[in-house]
C-alpha cells in the first residue's frame, strides 16, 4: 500500500522532526510513503479567523496537491477534521472543487486512526522510559473523534508511564489567531493545563496536535517549567 | 478597534488574573458539573433526546409565525392579552402604562433574562414603581446592585461567604450565617412583599402553542407565588419560546432541568393558562403577555444562526465553556454571556460592537458537544467571523491574513526565506502572544526542503 504524506504547515515549518518520523513509523508498518513537497497549508488558519476567501485560494491549492485516491495520512487531527468537516462550507455542491473535497474526504485519516483503525498495526518496539500525561488536542477529541487511538499506542511503548491529569479535555487556550488577539486569556488557559500535567509528576505532554504543543511550548520555555511538550509520533519513532 | 472590544481586552485582562475569582468560579461549576454528569445517565440514550428536542425547537422555529399566531389565539381565548413588542421601547412602554393604569406600587419578579436584556427594573423603578427579585440568586445580585452574572445561577460568583458578608452589611444578619438561617431570613422577608405586590412579573420557559399558556420551570415556588398573589401579571417572553404542543413539555422540562442543574426536573412546574376564571379559586385577574422581539428576527433572517433561536437558555454552554471560566460573566458585558451570548448578541446588541465576542473563543467544541438542544455553537461563531470579515474586518488582520494566504499559496514563496530569517522577522512582532509566552521558533530549514535535498 502507498500513502500520500500530508505534513501540516506548522509541523512543515517548526518541527520537520516529526515529520521524518511520520514517515519512519508508516514505513515500519509496511506503508510506501509518497510527498508532494509542494503542499504548504490547508487553509485552516484563515478561515478559523474569518478568511473564506483566502482560505478558498488554499484550500483549492490543497486539493490540486492531493490529487490520488488513496489514503493521505497526516500528524495532525486539526487538519484532517478541519478539512472533512468545513471544506463543504467553502465549495458549493456544483463547484469544481466539491469532486475533489470528495475524494479528500474518503481518504484523509489522521496518523494514530489510520494506523489503530486501518493498519491495526500497534506496536512499533518503541521505548521511552519516562512519565509521560497526554493532552486530549479538542481538535482530536471532539472534531475528529479520537481519544483510545493514542493511549493504545502509548500503552504498547516500553518503559512509558502514561498518567491522566485533570481536564486533559480542556482546551490548552491555543485557539489560532485568538492566542494573539486575547493573550490574556490564552495564557491563563495554558497556565491550567501546565498545572495540571505537573500535578501528575509528569515529565513529559504528548499531543497529537503540534498546534497545542507549540503554544505549551512557548509557555514552558518562558516561564522556565519542568515539562517537555512532545509529539506522539517522536514518542512512537523512539528507542529503534 | 471597538470600544467595546476595548473594555472586553481590559477586562479580561483583569479578570483571568484574579485567583480568587478562577477558584469561586471553578469550585460552584465543578459542584454543577457532578451533578449534571449523575443526571445525565438517568437517560438510557441521550441523544435521541437531544434529537428529538432539537427536532421539535427546529420545528417550532420553522414555522414560527404559525405558532406564534396560534399561540396568540389561544391565549387570547384563555383571558390573556397579547401584547407584541419589536424592541425593548415598546416593551417597556407597554409595561409602564400597564403599571399606570392598575396604580401598581410594588411589583415582584421571578427570574427572567428577558427583563434583563430590556433594562426592565431601571426603567420600572424610573417610574417610582418598587421592584423586587425574588429568585434567591437574583435577589443576593440585586441586593449587591449587580446584574446575573449567569444566565441560570445569577450569583455564580459569589462564595457563600461573600453572599454572608454582603447580607451582614445590609441587613445586620449574624456575621459568617449559614446558608440555610439566610434562605429563611429571605423567605421571611419575601412573604410579606408577595402579599402587598400588586402585580407579579415572569419569564415564560415556554410558550405552549396548542394551549395558549407559558411553561414555567424553577425550583424555589417563588415563579408561583409571583403568579398567584398579585392581582396582574406580567408575562414577558422571546418569540422563540414558542413550542408546538403540551406534550412537548414531556421532554424538554426535565432535558432542560438535567442540563441545567443534574435535577431529573425542576421542583416546580406551571403551565399557565390565562388569568383566573370565574370558577377558579385563586390567580390573577388580568395577565398581559408580552412577546418580545428585540434583534431576534435578524437571528432568524441570517443564514444557519437562526439554529440559535432554539436555545432553551440552560446554562450548560457556559459551564462547560473554557472562555467563561476564565473571565466569567461580566466581561462579556452583554445580557446572554458564554457560548450562547456571544452567537447571538452581535444579532441583539449590533455586529459592530459585539463581533469580538465571536472571536474570543479557541472553537474547542465543548458548548456544542454539550447543548441539549443541538446549536452547532462553534460553528455558528465562525459564521460570525466570516460575517465580521466581511463587514470590513480589522485592518492588520486583514493585511495579514493576505499575506499568509499569498505566501502559502505557492510552496517557492514559502521556503524563498530560511529559518533564521523568519526568526528574525518573527521576533520584530514582539509580544504577540503577551508578556508570559515567548515566540515560536521556526525550524532552520522547511520539511519540505529538507525531505527534496535528501531525494
Ligand atoms: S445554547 Fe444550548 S447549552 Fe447553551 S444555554 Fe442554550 S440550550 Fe443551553
Amino acid at each position: 500500500m502507498t500513502v500520500d504524506l500530508f505534513v501540516p504547515c506548522f509541523i512543515d515549518q517548526l518541527y520537520p522532526r516529526t515529520a521524518f518520523n511520520v514517515i519512519k513509523l508508516l514505513e515500519k508498518a509496511g506503508v510506501g510513503v509518497n510527498y508532494n513537497p509542494e503542499q504548504t497549508c490547508c487553509g485552516q488558519p484563515a478561515f478559523n479567523s474569518g478568511y473564506w476567501k483566502e482560505t478558498k485560494t488554499l484550500a483549492k491549492k490543497f486539493i490540486d496537491d492531493f490529487p490520488n485516491d488513496r489514503p493521505i495520512v497526516s500528524p495532525s487531527a486539526s487538519c484532517t477534521g478541519f478539512i472533512k468537516n468545513y471544506y463543504p462550507d467553502l465549495f458549493k455542491k456544483d463547484d469544481s472543487s466539491f469532486s475533489g473535497y470528495q475524494r479528500l474526504h474518503r481518504n484523509l485519516f489522521e496518523m494514530t486512526d489510520f494506523l489503530v483503525n486501518q493498519l491495526k498495526f500497534t506496536d512499533f518496539g518503541a521505548s521511552f522510559p519516562h512519565k509521560v500525561c497526554y493532552h486530549d488536542a479538542c481538535s482530536a477529541l471532539r472534531e475528529y473523534g479520537i481519544r483510545q487511538e493514542p493511549r493504545l499506542l502509548l500503552s504498547k511503548v516500553k518503559g512509558l508511564e502514561l498518567v491522566e491529569m485533570e481536564e486533559t479535555e480542556t482546551c490548552c487556550g491555543f485557539g489560532g489567531t485568538f492566542s494573539a488577539k486575547f493573550t490574556a486569556i490564552s495564557t491563563a488557559m495554558t497556565e491550567q493545563k501546565i498545572e495540571n500535567a505537573l500535578k501528575t509528576g509528569a515529565e513529559y505532554i504528548i499531543s497529537t496536535e503540534s498546534s497545542c504543543l507549540m503554544n505549551l511550548e512557548v509557555y514552558i520555555s518562558k516561564n522556565n517549567i519542568p515539562l517537555k511538550p512532545i509529539h506522539i509520533a517522536d514518542i512512537l519513532a523512539s528507542g529503534w | 478597534m471597538s470600544k467595546t472590544k476595548n473594555i472586553f481586552i481590559s477586562d479580561s485582562e483583569k479578570i483571568v488574573a484574579d485567583l480568587k475569582h478562577r477558584n469561586t468560579i471553578k469550585f460552584n461549576i465543578s459542584k454543577y458539573d457532578a451533578a449534571v454528569e449523575k443526571g445525565v445517565q438517568r437517560y438510557s440514550n441521550l441523544e435521541l433526546a437531544r434529537e428529538r428536542a432539537s427536532f421539535i425547537k427546529g420545528q417550532a422555529i420553522n414555522h414560527l409565525y404559525e405558532y406564534l399566531i396560534e399561540f396568540e389565539k389561544n391565549s387570547t381565548r384563555n383571558g390573556a392579552q397579547v401584547i407584541w413588542c419589536r424592541d425593548s421601547n415598546e416593551a417597556i412602554e407597554s409595561v409602564k402604562s400597564i403599571l399606570v393604569q392598575n396604580q401598581a406600587s410594588l411589583l415582584v419578579k421571578s427570574k427572567s433574562m428577558t427583563t434583563e436584556e430590556i433594562d426592565f427594573n431601571e426603567h420600572v423603578e424610573k417610574i417610582g414603581v418598587e421592584t423586587l427579585e425574588t429568585d434567591l440568586g437574583e435577589y443576593i445580585v440585586q441586593l449587591a446592585g449587580e446584574k446575573p452574572y449567569h444566565i441560570l445561577t445569577p450569583a455564580m460568583h459569589k462564595s457563600r461567604h461573600d453572599i454572608a458578608d454582603l447580607f451582614h452589611e445590609k441587613f445586620n444578619t449574624p456575621p459568617g450565617s449559614d446558608p440555610q438561617f439566610l434562605t429563611a431570613y429571605v423567605r421571611k422577608k419575601l412573604r410579606q412583599k408577595f402579599r402587598t405586590a400588586d402585580v407579579g412579573v415572569t419569564g415564560a420557559n415556554f410558550l405552549v402553542a396548542d394551549v395558549g399558556g407559558i411553561g414555567l420551570t424553577e425550583n424555589e415556588g417563588n415563579g408561583l407565588m409571583t403568579v398567584s398573589f398579585p392581582k396582574v401579571h406580567i408575562v414577558i417572553a422571546g418569540i422563540e419560546k414558542v413550542i408546538p404542543s403540551m406534550k412537548d413539555l414531556g421532554l424538554l422540562w426535565p432535558l432542560l432541568a438535567t442540563r441545567g442543574t443534574g435535577q431529573q426536573i425542576s421542583v416546580y412546574n406551571s403551565l399557565i393558562t390565562g388569568p383566573r376564571k370565574e370558577n377558579e379559586a385563586d390567580g390573577p385577574e388580568k395577565m398581559f403577555i408580552l412577546l418580545l422581539d428585540n434583534g431576534r428576527t435578524n437571528l432568524y433572517q441570517s443564514d444557519d444562526r437562526y439554529e440559535a433561536l432554539k436555545c432553551i437558555r440552560c446554562g450548560a454552554c457556559l459551564n462547560v465553556c473554557p472562555i467563561y471560566k476564565n473571565i466569567g460573566g461580566y466581561t462579556y458585558n452583554a445580557t446572554y454571556s458564554g457560548p450562547i451570548g456571544s452567537v447571538i448578541t452581535p444579532f441583539f446588541k449590533g455586529e459592530k460592537e459585539y463581533n469580538h465576542l465571536s472571536f474570543a473563543c479557541t472553537v474547542c467544541g465543548k458548548c456544542t458537544e454539550t447543548c441539549p438542544v443541538k446549536i452547532p455553537l462553534h460553528n455558528q461563531l465562525l459564521l460570525n467571523r466570516r460575517d465580521a470579515v466581511e463587514n470590513g474586518g480589522d485592518f492588520v488582520w486583514n493585511k495579514g491574513m493576505k499575506a499568509f494566504s499569498y505566501t502559502f499559496s505557492e510552496r517557492k514563496r514559502l521556503d524563498r526565506f530560511n529559518g533564521k530569517m523568519k526568526n528574525t522577522a518573527l521576533s520584530l512582532a514582539k509580544n504577540t502572544l503577551g508578556k508570559r509566552k515567548s515566540l515560536p521558533k521556526v525550524a532552520a530549514q522547511s520539511f519540505s526542503k529538507e525531505w527534496k535535498s535528501k531525494q
